[in-house]
């Protein structure tokens, strides 16, 4: 197997039982992600994104009732190990989150300089002396005074925050990071601060990152690879340049197309109508009810078809 | 302090000098121990028809500008002028009188419209409130109101819930123009809204803007959403208004330092681009105990010695381009 292979994920699902019926958060995706590399994950509100991100690191509510695939990280199945191990050696020790709205997610009673150092003392075992010398050297890592590490969450702005709560996911040196929109309550100058923050770490601690967003123009500042999601599924996947300059997936050419930019005057465009409930969803291509290239093949599911090296599940390129 | 206030003969709406100060109670006696100066010392003018777009980081007071236009907050101080008259002395029928003509459209479409009412009726409360028509009138009203911005008329009878949050901001958009106001203040109108929803409300308020001849003050933080909308901006940081001019003026040449870092910040979907980015250093200062002299200095890449001491005066460098720093020339 390639070993520049980090994390290969595989027909992973997850549905969730609720008293409508069985949601279908999360069907059937595969991705791969090689070392020191990026993916954004791009998607609107409710296509599963989130579920995504908890069924990769396995964090999951109790109303399951279906959870399959497989994610093959670094060469091992963790799909197949128990939760005691996967919690031991998997989460927080292979690869982290921060979670969307982190900074909001600090316990207020606690100083941040412990918050950050928990993980390491539960998850390798070291003393807290020790743990606080990894904060400390986390905080200069992603740009927080170390002074700060005895403050209390409310003396920090959302920026700082942010990075507080990134220095935590970054405390147990995995390799790899899940980041669940993570500048999307920022405003812009603290948003690019961030993804300065991120780009560095990528370069000198040769992270992986899978980066979770809506927000098209500010992950393109990160992405070397993107994954559109709709409606649960994965439609399109490419490397960033040629996604951002020429998207093919109808639903990515449109979505691109509604993004208001610089000195630009042409009247935006908009997709019509809604994604679909994620109970029972509809058979065949589930964007197929608002795409305007729609014709009768759309009415069976299309596979997924490759088209100069990119993937992208659409019956016009077939 | 002298204040330059840019008038033109076809301005609907002036601002001159608003003030807004929030006290900050404290102790057993809730005595006021400080002051939030949210908005110090802000002067400017809407014209007739245009969009005007306000920005700034969050906390820097834009909110609070468009609420105390429309008398939602009280100003400290200050004068408002709309169409001539100080709003901001109006008292009972007269006030209420001037607020059919002015209307917001709030941020969150989650939190403003009442979970418990139909939607046609929160769209024809203010029709009730300010007594127009008969009932039938205003039912046909609310019925045009909401198929102006894309809605059916079974609509009408649905609750909140039942919409996605691009409807749900159309509802807003309605509701605020039932009453055919001349002026509506759109506070970060699209930023709870996914993009491809974003871009349909913004066309609807492009559109009824022609249609109606509305006037709009556009409170918003992402810049491109700005820059599409608008026909001058206004920049705002720290409770005072930085920079002012026409849009293509102000994003081919911003002159205070904090425009051109908001600038160099704004994302671009296009990985190929490499920019240089102004970083600014530490965070915006707290509004309670605001920096000396230009409330921008101790951030600010260029700052002198006067930048310290002595506050800048918001003033006309170039033809309509309004700017308060003293290096700018």
């Amino acid at each position: 197997m390639d070993n520049k292979q980090l994390l290969r994920v595989k027909d992973l699902k997850l549905y969730f039982r609720t008293r409508a019926g069985e949601v279908q958060a999360v069907d059937g995706v595969d991705f791969e992600l090689n070392y020191n590399r990026a993916v954004v994950i791009l998607g609107e509100s409710g296509c599963g994104k989130t579920s995504l991100a908890k069924a990769i690191l396995r964090l999951l509510p109790r109303n399951i009732s279906q959870y399959s695939g497989s994610i093959l990280l670094e060469n091992r199945d963790v799909m197949t190990l128990n939760e005691e191990d996967f919690r031991r050696s998997v989460r927080w020790v292979q690869m982290s989150l921060v979670p969307q709205a982190a900074m909001n997610a600090l316990n207020p009673v606690i100083r941040v300089g412990e918050q950050v150092a928990e993980p390491a003392i539960i998850h390798l075992g070291v003393s807290k002396q020790e743990a606080m010398e990894m904060a400390a050297k986390m905080f200069q890592h992603v740009g927080v005074p170390v002074d700060f590490l005895t403050r209390y969450p409310f003396e920090l702005s959302g920026g700082m925050r942010q990075r507080v709560a990134i220095a935590m996911a970054l405390v147990t040196s995995p390799n790899l990071i899940v980041l669940d929109e993570p500048t999307s309550a920022l405003d812009v100058l603290t948003q690019a601060n961030i993804f300065n923050v991120l780009k560095r770490l990528k370069k000198e601690l040769g992270l992986s990152f899978i980066l979770i967003t809506h927000d098209i123009a500010t992950s393109s500042e990160l992405a070397d690879e993107v994954a559109v999601m709709y409606a649960g599924q994965i439609i399109e996947t490419a490397d960033a340049e040629p996604f951002f300059t020429n998207p093919l997936h109808p639903y990515s050419q449109k979505l691109m197309a509604s993004v208001p930019r610089l000195h630009e005057q042409k009247e935006l465009d908009f997709i019509v109508g809604q994604p679909p409930s994620l109970i029972n969803p509809p058979k065949g291509c589930r964007f197929a009810a608002r795409c305007p290239f729609r014709f009768e093949k759309c009415a069976e599911e299309p596979p997924v078809f490759q088209k100069d090296g990119r993937e992208v599940k659409c019956w016009l390129y077939a | 302090m002298e204040n330059t206030t840019p008038s033109f003969p076809a301005s609907l709406v002036e601002v001159k000098n608003l003030v807004k100060y929030f006290p900050v109670r404290a102790g057993l006696l809730q005595r006021v121990v400080a002051y939030v100066q949210a908005v110090d010392n802000v002067s400017f003018s809407i014209r007739e028809g245009e969009t005007l777009g306000l920005v700034g980081e969050s906390g820097c007071g834009k909110t609070t500008v468009g609420r105390t236009m429309l008398r939602l907050i009280e100003a400290t101080s200050g004068e408002v002028y709309f169409q001539g008259q100080d709003i901001l002395k109006l008292k009972g029928r007269a006030l209420k009188e001037m607020r059919r003509n002015m209307q917001i459209i709030f941020q969150d479409p989650y939190a403003s419209l009442d979970p418990r009412m139909p939607i046609g009726e929160s769209v024809m409360e203010g029709l009730h409130i300010h007594n127009i028509g008969t009932r039938q009138e205003r039912f046909e009203i609310m019925l045009d109101m909401l198929k102006k911005v894309g809605l059916e008329d079974y609509h009408a009878r649905r609750y909140p819930h039942e919409f996605s949050g691009g409807q749900r901001q159309r509802i807003g958009i309605a509701r605020a123009l039932a009453l055919r106001p001349k002026f509506i203040v759109c506070d970060e109108p699209v930023s709870a809204l996914d993009v491809s929803i974003q871009s349909q409300v913004l066309n609807i308020l492009k559109d009824l803007q022609a249609e109606f001849g509305l006037t709009y003050l556009f409170i918003a933080h992402n810049l491109s959403v700005v820059e599409h909308i608008s026909n001058r901006v206004a920049v705002m940081y720290l409770g005072k208004m930085v920079e002012l001019t026409g849009r293509d003026e102000l994003f081919r040449n911003p002159l205070h330092p904090y425009t051109k870092a908001l600038m160099s910040a704004i994302p671009i979907p296009d990985p190929t681009l490499k920019r240089e980015r102004i970083i600014l250093k530490g965070d915006v200062p707290s509004p309670l105990n605001p920096p000396k002299g230009c409330r921008f200095h101790p951030r600010c890449p260029i700052a002198d010695k006067i930048c310290a001491e002595k506050e800048p005066e918001f003033r006309e460098v170039s033809p309509d381009h309004f700017v308060a720093c003293w290096m700018a020339n």
